[in-house]
C-alpha cells in the first residue's frame, strides 16, 4: 500500500497475516482466495491475492481499467483457471473440483455480468427460467414452455421481486438496458444462490437507471443474506454498497479495508 | 504547425513483394492461355449470338409446352427444397461437431472440417451422376444430390456462426452450472439463428439455381427439357426453358431476402 495514497483501515476483516494467511473472520467464510495469481501467456494480470469473504458479506472490487478486476472474478469462479493459488468457494476447492462438482458448486452461485447477457430471441421468463438449469439440467428448463410448474413460479417469483413479472413474455431483446439488467439479477437469483458475482452490474446503464439497479440488487440480496462480490468503477457505489472494500492496482491487492472506515479520496489512489 | 514532411503516397514495395506481384500477374497470363481466351473469337461471337437470339426468339409459348415445362418446373422446385430442408436439418448436429471449442474434441472438429471441405469440393452435378448411379435416374438422386451439397455448405457455415456467436449468454449460463449441451442449445445456438437463418435461406436460393440443371445428368427437374431442346435445335423451347429458370430463380431470390428481413430484421 505504500505506492498509494490510501486511509489506514479501521476495521479489517480477512487482512492477511504477516505470514501471508487471512485471519479468519468470525463468521462462517463463503469464499477465499490464497494467493491467488492470473497471467495470459507471458503477461502477468495480478499475482498474490488474498482475501476471505464472510457470510452475508457485500465486497466490492475496484481497481483502474486493465487491473484485472473481472478476470479475478472469472478465477473466482473456476470459468478460467488461476495461474497460481487457489479459490474455495463455500468450503470446496474450485481448481481440484471435477467436472459434475464444478457444476454443482456453480449452481450454488449467481453471477450478472456486465452486458446482462440475456439470450435475445428468447422470452424474459425463459431466460429467468434457464437460470435454473444448474440444479435442473436438460430440455425441460430450456425453455418456459416445456419447464415444470414449480419453476415457472420460481421464475415469476424472481421477476416479480425484479417488477418485471408483467414482462414474462416479452422477448428479452425488447427490453431497454435497465429492464435488462433486471431481468439478468432475477435469472442469477431464482436459484437462490449462496453466493452472487456482479461484474459492473450498472457499467453498461446511464446514472438513473445504473442506481435503480444498484438499489434494486441490493435491497434482494441484503434480505435473502447473500454474500456479493461486484465490482465497480463507480467509487460511491463501492463506498455504499460494500461492507468492505477490496482494491487491485499493479498487479496487486493494494487495498482491503471496511467501506465505513474509507472516504471516496482514499480510493482515487487506485486509478493513479 | 510542425516540420513533419508528409509521406509518400505510395510506398515502395520490397523486391520479394514485388516478386510476388510478377509472379501474380504471369499466372493470370498462363490461365487466360489454359482457357483459350482468344480476342478474335470474342470478335465473331456477337453475330453467332445475334444469330441464336433470332432463332430462340419468339420462345415457344404453346399451352400444351407450358404445361409440360410448368410442372417440370413444380418438380425442380420440389427437389430444390426437400433436398435444402432435409440438408439444413442435417447440418445442425453436423455443425455442432464441426464448431472448434463447443462440443467435440479439436481433433474430431477438424476431421468433421475436412469431410466437409470434400463435400464442398465435390460439384453438385458430380454428385448428382453419384447418386444417379446409387439410386437410379429420376428427382430422387436429384434431392440427394442438392442435400448432400447443402450439407457441405450450411455444416461449415452453421459451425463458423456458432464459433463467432457472443460468448455472453453462454458463459452466464454455464455460470449458473448448466451442462455443455444446456449451453449449446439454450445460449449458442440462439446467438447463432440469425446467421443461421440467412445462411439457410442463402442455400435455398443455391439449392433452386442447382437443381435446374441437375437433369442434364438424369437427375431430375427441368434440366433435361433444356438439354433436349438444344439437341434438337428447338431453340424456342430451350429459350422458353431459360426464361422460366430465370423468372423462377430471381423470385426466389425476392422471396428469399424478403423472409430474410421478416424474420431477422437488421440482424446478421
Amino acid at each position: 500500500m505504500s505506492d498509494l495514497d490510501l486511509k489506514e483501515p479501521v476495521a479489517r476483516q480477512a487482512q492477511p497475516d504477516a505470514a501471508g494467511a487471512p485471519v479468519a473472520p468470525v463468521s462462517p467464510v463463503d469464499a477465499e482466495a490464497l494467493g491467488v495469481g492470473k497471467s495470459f501467456g507471458e503477461t502477468p494480470i495480478f499475482s498474490d491475492v488474498s482475501f476471505r469473504l464472510a457470510r452475508g458479506e457485500a465486497v466490492a472490487l475496484v481497481g483502474a481499467n486493465g487491473t484485472g478486476k473481472s478476470t479475478l472474478l472469472r478465477c473466482l469462479m473456476g470459468l478460467i483457471p488461476v495461474t497460481s493459488g487457489s479459490v474455495r468457494l463455500l468450503r470446496q476447492d474450485v481448481a481440484a473440483a471435477r467436472t459434475a462438482e464444478l457444476r454443482a458448486l456453480r449452481a450454488r452461485i449467481g453471477l450478472v455480468s456486465q452486458r446482462h447477457n440475456l439470450v435475445p430471441r428468447l422470452s424474459v421468463l425463459s431466460n429467468v427460467v434457464q437460470g435454473l438449469l444448474g440444479r435442473h439440467p436438460g430440455p425441460r428448463h430450456w425453455s418456459h414452455v416445456v419447464a415444470p410448474g414449480a419453476s415457472r413460479d420460481a421464475a415469476m417469483a424472481a421477476l416479480r421481486k425484479v417488477g418485471l413479472e408483467e414482462f414474462a413474455l416479452r422477448r428479452a431483446d425488447r427490453l431497454s438496458g435497465g429492464q435488462s439488467q433486471r431481468v439478468a439479477i432475477a435469472r442469477a437469483i431464482v436459484g437462490g444462490p449462496e453466493l452472487l458475482f456482479a461484474d459492473e452490474p450498472c457499467a453498461s446503464l446511464d446514472p438513473a437507471a445504473g442506481e435503480d439497479v444498484m438499489e434494486l440488487f441490493f435491497r434482494l440480496v441484503r434480505d435473502e443474506a447473500v454474500t456479493v462480490v461486484f465490482t465497480s468503477h463507480n467509487i460511491d457505489h463501492a463506498l455504499k454498497y460494500g461492507d468492505r472494500v477490496l482494491g487491485l492496482a499493479h498487479g496487486r491487492l493494494q487495498l482491503d479495508a471496511t467501506a465505513a472506515s474509507l472516504a471516496a479520496s482514499d480510493l482515487r489512489g487506485l486509478y493513479d | 504547425m510542425t516540420d513533419f514532411a508528409a509521406p509518400a503516397r505510395l510506398e515502395r514495395p520490397s523486391a520479394i513483394a514485388f516478386l510476388g506481384y510478377a509472379a501474380g500477374i504471369v499466372i493470370i497470363v498462363w490461365c487466360f492461355a489454359g482457357a483459350g481466351f482468344s480476342l478474335e473469337k470474342m470478335a465473331t461471337a456477337p453475330p453467332r449470338f445475334a444469330d441464336f437470339i433470332d432463332r430462340a426468339f419468339p420462345p415457344n409459348l404453346e399451352p400444351d409446352t407450358l404445361v409440360r415445362l410448368g410442372w417440370k418446373m413444380v418438380e425442380t422446385l420440389q427437389i430444390a427444397l426437400a433436398g435444402a430442408v432435409l440438408g439444413v436439418i442435417l447440418s445442425v448436429p453436423i455443425a455442432l461437431l464441426a464448431a472448434r471449442g463447443l462440443i467435440a474434441a479439436p481433433w474430431i472438429s477438424q476431421v468433421i472440417r475436412t469431410i466437409l471441405g470434400f463435400i464442398r469440393a465435390v460439384p453438385d452435378i458430380a454428385w448428382a451422376l453419384v447418386f444417379v448411379v446409387a439410386v437410379g435416374l429420376g428427382p430422387f438422386a436429384g434431392m440427394l444430390a442438392i442435400m448432400v451439397d447443402t450439407i457441405g455448405f450450411c455444416g461449415r457455415f452453421f459451425a463458423d456462426d456458432m464459433e463467432a456467436a457472443d460468448k455472453g449468454p453462454a458463459e452466464s449460463l454455464t455460470a449458473t452450472g448448466a451442462r455443455k449441451t444446456d449451453v449449446v442449445v439454450c445460449a449458442t445456438i440462439p446467438a447463432a439463428t440469425p446467421a443461421f437463418i440467412s445462411t439457410s435461406l442463402y442455400a435455398l436460393e443455391k439449392a433452386v439455381r442447382s437443381s435446374t440443371i441437375l437433369g442434364l445428368v438424369g437427375a431430375g427437374g427441368i434440366g433435361i427439357e433444356l438439354k433436349v431442346g438444344f439437341d434438337l435445335f428447338d431453340y424456342p423451347t430451350a429459350m422458353t426453358v431459360i426464361l422460366m429458370i430465370a423468372v423462377v430463380v430471381i423470385g426466389i431470390e425476392y422471396l428469399s431476402g424478403w423472409a430474410r428481413t421478416k424474420i431477422i430484421g437488421d440482424e446478421r
